[in-house]
Formats: structure tokens, C-alpha cells, sequence
């Protein structure tokens, strides 16, 4: 049974139960702290959204995106899920991902998305703007 | 609210070990392995349109909800399963049912589960859990991947029940009502291994059962043309991930369901089935190689350490031996 602990948001703190076969040829369930293959797969996955996460602020900075499609990314979220968390359609969110159609959107909206991803409107708009609106 | 005096037992996964810890708690002795083989646990597809955060999903195991279903089904076990349409009626029905002295199992999201490890906390909707109590504004939680039992609080708890994307749990809760007196082990067991061999083997489409393990081959190995190499590595960690799902030993469940086979080898006193454990675990250790050589894949990507070619190649070997595996469990005499 291997015993590769990854250090890495708590991963350690949890020793899993899997079964293996002992010396006597019977199955058990063994605590495992880890496994390097399994280990590296997740971190992969944490720093694609690490990467990605930094590309979208840079995107927001640049006017390219707006603050929906970071912080959509903050929560780990695709479009699937936050349309239906604010209870829109995608497209209604991949449009709301426009700079030019965001910052004109109603308050009632505005104030659905902050709700989502536990912020106020205000840190929403301002996200990635050098003078706070 | 009286508390109900539940025993926790940490298990591998999530649905077959919340279904073992529920019918412990009603007096029948099944393990984990036993409630993963009469559930017809095991399974796999690859669904390359349907896409997971960008990535095409592959799966070990059954759909979810379906072990519980099937088990307590065949054991002759009566539940109670109920989806709510707000999270206001589906914690009161819980503290309804928790106040009748009922263990309930629930589906939730664990990206609301602020106990586990935040490494784990994806959008992932669909893990089980059970609660068997509540203190002030917290609830008692058996959750089987945890060492031990832990709390939440109400908040999040509703929160984790009325998760959104795919699927919705919609509050889905389930209990107990009534167990029999008698079970027929034997005869849930063979009922178990004739589902699963169906499920593997009979599929006439692509991406169910065995067939979708040769289709996973053929798609690897085209990854580095369609692919970016960020991109490949990003599809063969989902696999990885899928196959050491919580845990597996990193065998895609083969491992639990061979030693399922062995246990009802010997309870069953039927050395054929002994057998067949040992050869699926076999099985498992390739897969687990598998894992192994596309992590090093992934993670040093430029190199040819291991060249996609070679990973298709695995898994060829792989679905064939699985292939013979299951044709020979479908054809053992009851």
C-alpha cells in the first residue's frame, strides 16, 4: 500500500480506505495516505485552475473579459454550473463574459452573480480596475 | 432530538460504503465489498461529447444512486428515497426523519463539505453521506470516506444537498423503512454478477461496458495530433483521477469488486469464484500501471518516457483481458 503523502490544501490530513490483498491472499481495507500517480493528477488539476485563474485576471485587466469569467473560475465553476446557479441560459452568461455588455447590466443581475460567488456587487465591478468605480 | 446510536465505518467509496454502514445499522452484517458486488458496483464508460469541465468523461463504476437501489432491492429491504423541490422541505423532512430515530443517506456536493480536505472540494455532485443526528444548529455526519465521524452545519449542508450542475442532488434523501428477516445472500450475489457481466459485455454501443475501453485507446492515441500537449495532459489526469476516485487503490474499482468475488467465494464455499478474484486482481495491477506510466506522461510532457502509443497499447491489453474476464463470469454455473 503506498504511502505518498502530497502536501498540498489538506490532502494529507485524510487517510483514505482502500483494499489490497495481504500476505495470507486476503483482501483488506488499508488507510492509505496517498499515491504518487494519484498525487500528481491532482495537483495538475489545481494548477491548470491556478494557471487559468491568473490568465482570466490578466484578461480582465485588459478589458478583454469581464470579472464574471474570473470569478466564475474562482469557484471552480464552468458555464453549465453558474448558468444554473444565477439561473440563466449559457448564452446569456457567455455574453454576460463581454466587458461591453457587463458593466451594463442591471443591478438585480449584477447582485445574482455577486451572491454566487460570496462577494459584494461592488467587489464584482471593481474587479481588475485600477480606479474602483 | 434524540441521537441515534450509529456506527461509522470508513469504506473505499462513498455509495457502497453508505449502503453498508445503513443496513449494519439495521442488524444485517454486509460489508462494503459485499453491498459493491450485489449493487453491480463496477462498470466503466467513456463519453468523449460529454464533457466535464472541458474534459470528456470516463467512469469506473455504475451511475450514481444505482448500488443502494439494487441492494437493498435484492436483499428484499424496504427504503424510502424522496427529492424535494426547496432546501427548506428537504432539511425538514430530514429532521423529520432524524427525530424518528432513522439514519438518513443523502446525496450532496462535496465542494460544500467543509470537513473534507480541500484538495478533494470539485463541483462534484453526486457523493453520499449519512447523518444520524443533530446538535444545536449541526448536524451528526457519517460520511464513509472520512477516518471518523464528523459535523456540519446546517447551512452548509443545505447548501451541499441543493448543489447545481450535473446532476442535482435536489435534496435526494433515503432510509430504511423495513428489513426482513432473513436475507438470501447467495441469491443476491449471483443476481449482482449476472448484471455486471450484462453491463460490460452486452452494450451494442461504443461507450458503455467493455467496448468503451478500446474506444479510450484509440482516442489516446491520437491525443498528441488533436490535441495540445497542456491539453492531452489535462485529459489523461481526469482518467487518473476517475480511476483512483476517492478511494480505489487506483485500480478503477477493480480492486473492490475482486475482493467482493473472493468474499462471496467464501462465503459461497465456490473456489471458481476465488479464482476469479485473483485474476481481476491482476487485472487491477495493470490498471494501476496504466495510472502510473500516463502520470509520468503527464508530468514530463516534452519527453518520450512514455509515448501515447504506448498508453493506447496498455489499454488494448487491458480490455481484451477484462473481456475474457467477464465472458468467463458470465458463463460459472449457479
Amino acid at each position: 500500500m503506498p504511502q505518498d503523502a502530497l502536501e498540498y490544501k489538506d490532502r494529507d490530513k485524510l487517510k483514505k480506505l482502500m483494499y489490497a490483498v495481504g500476505k495470507d491472499g486476503k483482501y483488506t481495507g488499508v488507510g492509505s495516505a496517498g499515491w504518487e500517480a494519484e498525487n500528481i493528477a491532482t495537483q495538475q488539476a489545481w494548477d491548470v485552475i491556478e494557471e487559468e485563474l491568473a490568465e482570466t485576471a490578466q484578461k480582465v485587466k485588459r478589458g478583454e473579459v469581464s470579472p464574471v469569467a474570473y470569478f466564475m473560475l474562482k469557484k471552480l465553476m464552468d458555464v453549465t454550473i453558474l448558468a444554473r446557479y444565477v439561473g440563466k441560459w449559457q448564452w446569456q452568461v457567455k455574453r454576460h463574459f463581454k466587458p461591453s455588455v457587463f458593466y451594463k447590466l442591471n443591478d438585480t443581475t449584477l447582485e445574482k452573480y455577486a451572491a454566487v460567488f460570496g462577494i459584494t456587487k461592488t467587489e464584482l465591478i471593481n474587479f481588475g480596475k485600477e480606479k474602483p468605480l | 432530538m434524540n441521537n441515534i446510536n450509529f456506527q461509522h465505518h470508513q469504506h473505499a467509496h462513498c455509495e457502497s460504503g453508505v449502503t453498508a454502514n445503513l443496513l449494519q445499522h439495521e442488524g444485517i452484517h454486509i460489508t462494503e465489498p459485499l453491498a459493491f458486488g450485489i449493487g453491480a458496483g463496477i462498470f466503466f464508460a467513456h463519453l468523449p461529447f460529454v464533457k466535464v469541465n472541458g474534459t470528456p468523461g470516463t467512469t469506473f463504476r455504475t451511475w450514481p444512486g444505482a448500488i443502494f437501489k439494487r441492494v437493498t432491492q435484492r436483499l428484499g429491504v424496504k427504503i424510502h428515497a424522496e427529492k424535494f423541490s426547496t432546501p427548506d422541505k428537504a432539511m425538514k423532512a430530514l429532521d423529520e426523519a432524524l427525530s424518528a430515530g432513522k439514519p438518513v443517506g443523502m446525496l450532496s456536493s462535496v465542494y460544500y463539505l467543509p470537513y473534507l480536505p480541500e484538495a478533494f472540494r470539485f463541483h462534484f455532485n453526486a457523493h453520499n453521506l449519512v447523518s444520524y443526528g443533530k446538535e444545536n444548529d449541526e448536524y451528526l455526519i457519517s460520511d464513509p470516506v472520512m477516518e471518523e465521524a464528523t459535523r456540519i452545519a446546517y447551512g452548509d449542508l443545505a447548501q451541499a444537498r441543493f448543489a447545481k450542475g450535473t446532476p442535482e442532488p435536489k435534496g435526494f434523501m433515503y432510509y430504511i423503512t423495513q428489513v426482513p428477516k432473513d436475507v438470501d445472500f447467495a441469491k443476491a450475489i449471483q443476481q449482482g454478477i449476472k448484471q455486471t457481466t450484462f453491463f460490460m459485455l452486452s452494450p451494442p454501443l461504443p461507450w458503455f461496458g467493455n467496448n468503451a475501453i478500446p474506444l479510450l485507446a484509440k482516442k489516446i492515441k491520437i491525443y498528441p495530433q488533436k490535441l495540445t500537449s497542456r491539453k492531452a495532459a489535462i485529459y489523461l489526469g481526469n482518467i487518473i483521477r476517475m480511476q483512483e476516485e476517492i478511494g480505489t487503490g487506483g485500480a478503477g474499482f477493480r480492486y473492490l469488486y475482486a475482493a467482493f468475488l473472493q468474499e462471496a467465494g467464501s462465503m459461497m464455499k465456490r473456489d471458481d469464484l476465488m479464482e476469479k478474484s485473483k485474476q481481476l486482481t491482476k487485472i487491477g495491477d495493470e490498471w494501476r500501471n496504466f495510472a502510473y506510466l500516463a502520470a509520468r506522461q503527464m508530468k514530463d510532457r516534452k519527453s518520450d518516457l512514455v509515448s501515447f502509443d504506448e498508453l493506447s497499447e496498455v489499454l488494448i491489453q487491458i480490455g481484451q483481458k477484462e473481456k475474457t474476464f467477464f465472458k468467463s463470469l458470465e458463463q460459472l454455473k449457479w
